[in-house]
């Protein structure tokens, strides 16, 4: 068998914080979500006062207030992650667990929500608007569930490469609240 | 052949390549029955014809995964198999369990018998208690490749190979779940064949490949690891929610259709990193492997799927395009390549490392073998456009301007030759692949002083 020389085989991927698996799958959520939103407003336009109209029966109010709530988590998360670098390892555990408490919160108030419109006959059925609505908002829903038990696993096993990794999940779910929030609940 | 054990991947390969003449005879028939619709209708009807041909392929295919990992495992490992007799045992129940399915469906024996008779769930109708012995075959192999992996080394390509197979074994287990609601029955049918061939069975493509790159191209296992991870993260990551794309008319919520469309669409992505994976490899390759056939069938196997997995695939499973397409002959154009590209080039790739190295021919420079290899490949691409085209055809005429489907089918016969011809052309390339494997001795073409080729 020849032999050729080695081929240099680091990368740039090698740089990243966290794991790299993290960023196949923080990539792929930002597609699918990219996808969904670019859908709901492609569809928007093939109705965009029947859209317009079923828009009128959200509440941005409650969802400017999840906003919020998601948007001081992510800030919580970060400075746990800061905290664990300087090795302050529970002031580091307490933020990650006030992180979840407001992922919490979150999810409370989004419960509130649907079971109001459900409560009014809504259903995925009623409109496409609501269709893309309950796929997007309870795709994300179970991102923020799912970013707690990652948020509660980083803080039990809190190496900071896997906190990294962790924490990098929960700014992801925190992104993409801030793209749906205004094209859902805001775009008149 | 480092192992002694290995040996037990020849009874697998020889079964399926046995398999795998039955079933491009098969397509070749169905082929000529779509030209001359009447050839055989009393004997051997159209529908047992066509099951025939995609039921000996799900089996051989299913056969050189086996023999694939009862090849691979031991030298991964670093160790024999558990236990020979059990994998000569599991394969003697298979081989009868098809023979069964293949007379109770031309003979039609036990109409209507629960246990005996055949059940017409496409791909699944085999009658119950071949079933049973596919699933206590099953249990088997899974028995022996997991003891020899669990007293073994354990690497990232059996890990993989392992999750792949399990899963395979575990899908199987619907198509004993037939609900008479027609919806729910679709539903779970799909279970099995969707998560089959776009979920594990990607798991068992790209542990395989990784392996065969590995061998070929002597690139350091970590590097092989982590494009394997990535390959099988977004695999399952896309497949699983892609089952979407079969609920748009089924009787499933509306949701379904952007699901499906939004996930699936994403499915070119791991084809598409197989395919960079195996290029970037051989590139980045340090070897030059002496078997260069089976070089070609892993890039072309990596390539194919690619088109027909990825591209084809992509082609109509927005639920907009499939409203108008679903059914017709792109479907057929987009299974024929798919299945060819991923599936049986894999195997067929598998194969050509193997066997000289399981026979004592080593090296082997398999010039049949490639020749067979742009024989298939080129008669199946000729094929997927014709049927493509046809597909377009019939689109048109049928969804679009509402003509009868009989009357669009007399349309289509000229495409239907020109199948005919192509699948004809591979059928060729199948059987000089057959001879090439099992017959020459002893088959070394050396390049430069004979031939007088410049020096590199």
């Amino acid at each position: 068998m020849d032999e050729r020389p080695a081929v240099e085989q680091s990368s740039p991927l090698d740089s990243l914080p966290g794991d790299l698996m993290m960023w196949v799958l923080i990539v792929s959520e930002l597609l699918v979500f990219g996808a969904g939103l670019a859908a709901f407003l492609a569809v928007r336009i093939t109705d965009p006062s029947g859209f317009a109209a079923a828009r009128a029966s959200l509440s941005p109010a409650f969802a400017g207030i999840n906003t919020f709530i998601l948007i001081t988590s992510g800030f919580l998360a970060a400075r746990a992650l800061n905290l664990r670098l300087r090795s302050r390892r529970s002031a580091a555990r307490w933020h990650l667990a006030g992180a979840a408490g407001l992922g919490a919160v979150f999810m409370a108030l989004k419960l509130v929500e649907y079971v109001e419109k459900a409560g009014e006959g809504i259903t995925t059925e009623t409109h496409p608007f609501f269709t893309f609505y309950y796929l997007l908002t309870g795709f994300h829903a179970a991102h923020v569930i799912a970013g707690m038990v990652i948020l509660g696993l980083v803080a039990w096993k809190d190496d900071p490469r896997n906190m990294e990794t962790g924490t990098a999940f929960w700014h992801m779910v925190d992104l993409v609240w801030l793209l749906l929030f205004p094209v859902i609940y805001l775009l008149g | 052949m480092k192992y002694q054990s290995q040996k037990v991947a020849l009874a697998y390969f020889a079964v399926a390549l046995g398999l795998f003449a039955v079933q491009v005879l098969g397509g070749l028939l169905a082929g000529w029955i779509y030209v001359s619709p009447n050839f055989l209708s009393e004997i051997l009807p159209f529908n047992i014809v066509r099951m025939l041909h995609t039921n000996s392929l799900i089996v051989w295919l299913l056969l050189g995964f086996m023999g694939s990992a009862y090849f691979l495992i031991p030298e991964e490992a670093e160790r024999e198999i558990h236990s020979t007799k059990l994998a000569y045992l599991q394969l003697i129940i298979l081989v009868v369990g098809t023979l069964g399915v293949v007379l109770t469906y031309v003979f039609n024996l036990f109409e209507g018998n629960w246990l005996l008779g055949r059940e017409g769930r496409e791909f699944i109708e085999q009658p119950k208690w071949v079933k049973a012995g596919i699933v206590v075959a099953a249990l088997i192999f899974l028995y022996n490749v997991t003891m020899t992996v669990l007293k073994g080394k354990k690497t990232a390509i059996t890990n993989i190979l392992l999750l792949g197979l399990w899963g395979l074994a575990l899908l199987f287990l619907f198509s004993f779940y037939n609900p008479s609601n027609l919806a729910l029955d679709k539903q779970y049918w799909w279970n099995i064949v969707h998560l089959w061939v776009e979920g594990v069975w990607e798991l068992i493509m790209a542990s395989v490949l990784a392996y065969l790159m590995l061998k070929l191209t002597g690139v350091d296992r970590e590097v092989v690891e982590k494009w394997l991870y990535v390959i099988v993260a977004a695999a399952l990551f896309s497949g699983i929610l892609g089952t979407g794309h079969h609920y748009y008319w089924i009787g499933t919520p509306g949701y379904w259709q952007w699901i499906g469309s939004i996930f699936s669409s994403l499915e070119v992505v791991p084809f598409f990193a197989m395919m960079a994976f195996a290029f970037v490899m051989v590139w980045k390759g340090r070897r030059n492997h002496p078997n260069n056939a089976a070089l070609l069938w892993s890039l072309g196997c990596a390539t194919l799927a690619f088109f027909g997995a990825g591209v084809w695939g992509f082609l109509h499973t927005l639920h907009g395009v499939n409203y108008y397409t679903h059914g017709t002959q792109i479907t057929a154009a987009h299974g024929h390549l798919a299945f060819f590209g991923a599936y049986v080039s894999l195997n067929l790739a598998i194969i050509t490392y193997a066997m000289p190295i399981l026979r004592g021919r080593d090296p082997y420079n398999q010039v049949l073998n490639m020749a067979s290899f742009w024989l298939m490949s080129g008669g199946m691409a000729f094929m997927t456009f014709v049927l493509t085209f046809a597909g377009t055809v019939q689109t048109h005429l049928q969804r679009v301007m509402g003509e009868y489907y009989m009357d669009v089918q007399d349309q289509l016969l000229v495409f239907y030759w020109m199948r005919f011809g192509a699948g004809a052309a591979f059928v060729l390339g199948a059987f000089l692949f057959i001879y090439a494997i099992a017959v020459p001795r002893r088959e070394v073409i050396q390049s430069g002083d004979a031939v007088g080729t410049p020096a590199e």
